[in-house]
């Protein structure tokens, strides 16, 4: 059981992190405290992406700087792979919209109510 | 017009950017442009469907890359016949948002058209694109213009449409992990490469998580009951047009993509024997089509009305999908046509009553019929869609459901289909009569003696209404063509 925590530490890390901001978005009253948690939520599965791609002892997926560029033409294995990489940072671009559009919905929702606390506001549309 | 397949995508996401360089220079010119991208775009889909039918599957490689490297469109029968209708509610709802739009966001018009024309690009590219991670990004934004779009709403919409955005953000994050899980299996993002290296993994615990985490991911999307609880606040809050545009199809777009992933990414025999995923599907798809009903018969408001009987379709949608043959699954591929078209002339005609009095509470309709005559016609051949009467289209689907729960011996969901047939009923009689009927002798008769003169809903918005109320009888009897000629091509292979 330890040994299986140890070994894939990075993968328990993104679970951890993934429960810290799923408990933010669901549980928090606050807003902004909602819209962290969701940067949290976000950013873990980077990290589940990152750590699929990536390989102990691997090289830089570019021909010139590989483990004896000089002899082989490529060696596949010892590659990280990159693509998770190319991937995430799509998915960034998509997060970081995301989160422009919940900070400006936040301000909006600040100047008609003067408060980013959810009850408050629940109270108040009644 | 060997590009159909990208004009489709390309047209309204170039346009977007036109209609804002010419909109800040001449606020009214941004309506025209949008007409002419939207046109294009169905023409192109049009061309698209005829293509696939003289000559089978479009694959079309982006920038000539070919598939498991490069992004592929792939467009095949069941998508061909998702794209037009896709179009068809966008056209429809761009005529409709004139008049409405001048009156309910005058200041923003250029804004609301800009991210119209993203919206509709959103829908386009989930519907189009053969790559899993591809539809990722075209889910978000689908979902990041829709969040927009309700925001500039009365004056609940901001929070509604922040919950939304939470819900909506957890659903597309556990679909972009399922296309992880499915990634580092196989090390393939195309949906036909992944259908052909899945099946020799079946075994495999990452697989399972990974289609657990699509199947959460896109039922939150598509509002299934009981992940629906952003739907009703966010939909009934938003702007006329934009509900009418987002009602009808966000939620046939993750019925689609619901379809993809179980029967064509992943092999009908996994979905089905494999994971009992399409039994729970079902059973959770009754509870939505019942408790859809029972909400909105304790509504007192029209469009609040509308969101839970929403609710109750996407029910009827993931029944189709969940009962796992070949009559469900008919019923469940037009039922994504015909509800579109019922949803879109139930919002629009929600729509324009707001837009003519203000008011939307069921009590307030009284002598609507002599008021708006036409439009009120059209709610009420909508109406006896959404029950299931049938000239309607709204019957046909339903029939194909029936027979579909009968083929699987699911005696519960013909008793559940029956049931909340006889609930919309209920539902729709009660806004009927007091729309239709004359009040008891005993209620207020002072309205009597006042003169009641016809004030229809402007040209703009009554055309798009008439022509979605008469598509809905002229589907219901073409209906038979329809299934002859695409639907029964695009059932998946495996049935």
């Amino acid at each position: 059981m330890f040994d299986l925590i140890v070994s894939k530490y990075n993968y328990w890390i993104y679970i951890t992190l993934m429960m810290i901001g799923f408990y933010a978005m669901v549980g928090k009253k606050n807003l902004i405290k909602k819209v962290i948690g969701m940067n949290i939520f976000q950013t873990a599965i980077i990290l589940f992406f990152i750590s699929t791609a990536s390989k102990k002892g691997g090289t830089l997926p570019i021909i010139e700087h590989a483990h004896g560029h000089e002899e082989h033409a490529m060696q596949v294995a010892s590659y990280i792979n990159p693509l998770p990489h190319v991937l995430m940072l799509t998915a960034i671009v998509v997060m970081v919209s995301t989160l422009g559009v919940a900070l400006a919905i936040l301000i909006v929702i600040y100047r008609k109510y003067h408060t980013l606390e959810e009850d408050e506001i629940l109270r108040f549309n009644k | 017009m060997l590009q159909a397949p990208v004009l489709i995508v390309v047209i309204p996401l170039m346009f977007t950017f036109v209609a804002l360089i010419f909109g800040l220079w001449k606020k009214g010119l941004c309506y025209p442009i949008v007409l002419i991208a939207l046109s294009l775009s169905f023409l192109a889909t049009l061309q698209t469907l005829n293509i696939v039918i003289t000559t089978g599957t479009i694959h079309y490689h982006l920038g000539n890359w070919s598939p498991p490297w490069g992004i592929e469109y792939v467009v095949d029968y069941l998508n061909a016949f998702v794209l037009p209708v896709i179009s068809f509610v966008a056209i429809m709802v761009a005529i409709y948002s004139k008049k409405s739009i001048e009156k309910e966001l005058p200041d923003k018009v250029v804004y609301f058209y800009c991210i119209f024309l993203l919206q509709v690009t959103g829908f386009l590219g989930i519907v189009v694109t053969g790559d899993m991670f591809n539809l990722y990004v075209f889910l978000e934004i689908a979902s990041l213009s829709g969040y927009a779009l309700i925001t500039m709403g009365e004056d609940g919409a901001p929070i509604a449409s922040f919950n939304y955005l939470i819900f909506g953000t957890i659903g597309a994050c556990f679909y972009l992990l399922g296309v992880g899980y499915l990634y580092a299996a196989t090390g393939s993002l195309n949906m036909g490469d992944l259908a052909k290296l899945l099946p020799n993994l079946y075994g495999s615990k990452v697989i399972l998580v990974g289609f657990s985490f699509f199947m959460v991911g896109l039922a939150l999307k598509m509002a299934l009951f009981p992940l629906h609880v952003w739907l009703p606040d966010a939909y009934t809050h938003a702007p006329s047009s934009v509900s009418a545009l987002l009602a009808p199809l966000m939620t046939k777009v993750g019925a689609y993509v619901l379809i993809r992933v179980t029967y064509t990414v992943f092999k009908p025999y996994f979905s089905i024997e494999i994971l009992p995923a399409t039994t729970i599907l079902s059973w959770i798809a009754a509870a939505a089509i019942i408790f859809g009903a029972a909400m909105a018969l304790a509504q007192t408001d029209l469009k609040r009305m509308l969101t839970y009987i929403l609710v109750s379709e996407v029910g009827y949608l993931a029944l189709g999908i969940g009962l796992g043959n070949r009559n469900g699954l008919t019923g469940a591929i037009l039922h994504i046509l015909n509800d579109a078209f019922m949803m879109l002339a139930l919002f629009m005609v929600v729509g324009a009553i707001i837009y003519r009095y203000g008011g939307r509470r069921i009590s307030q309709l009284r002598y609507l019929h002599k008021k708006m005559p036409f439009t009120m016609a059209v709610f009420v051949v909508a109406a006896l869609s959404v029950i299931g009467i049938p000239p309607t289209c709204g019957f046909f689907s339903k029939w194909y459901l029936l027979l579909g729960a009968i083929n699987a011996h699911g005696w519960v969901f013909v008793a559940v289909l029956l049931v909340s047939s006889l609930l919309n009923a209920i539902l729709f009689f009660r806004v009927i009569e007091n729309v239709y009927l004359e009040p008891h002798d005993g209620d207020i008769v002072e309205n009597h003696d006042m003169v009641v003169s016809i004030e229809e809903a402007p040209l703009t918005m009554l055309v798009p209404i008439l022509i979605t109320g008469a598509g809905i009888l002229s589907l219901g009897v073409l209906s038979g063509k329809i299934i002859s000629t695409i639907i029964q091509f695009a059932i998946p292979a495996g049935f």
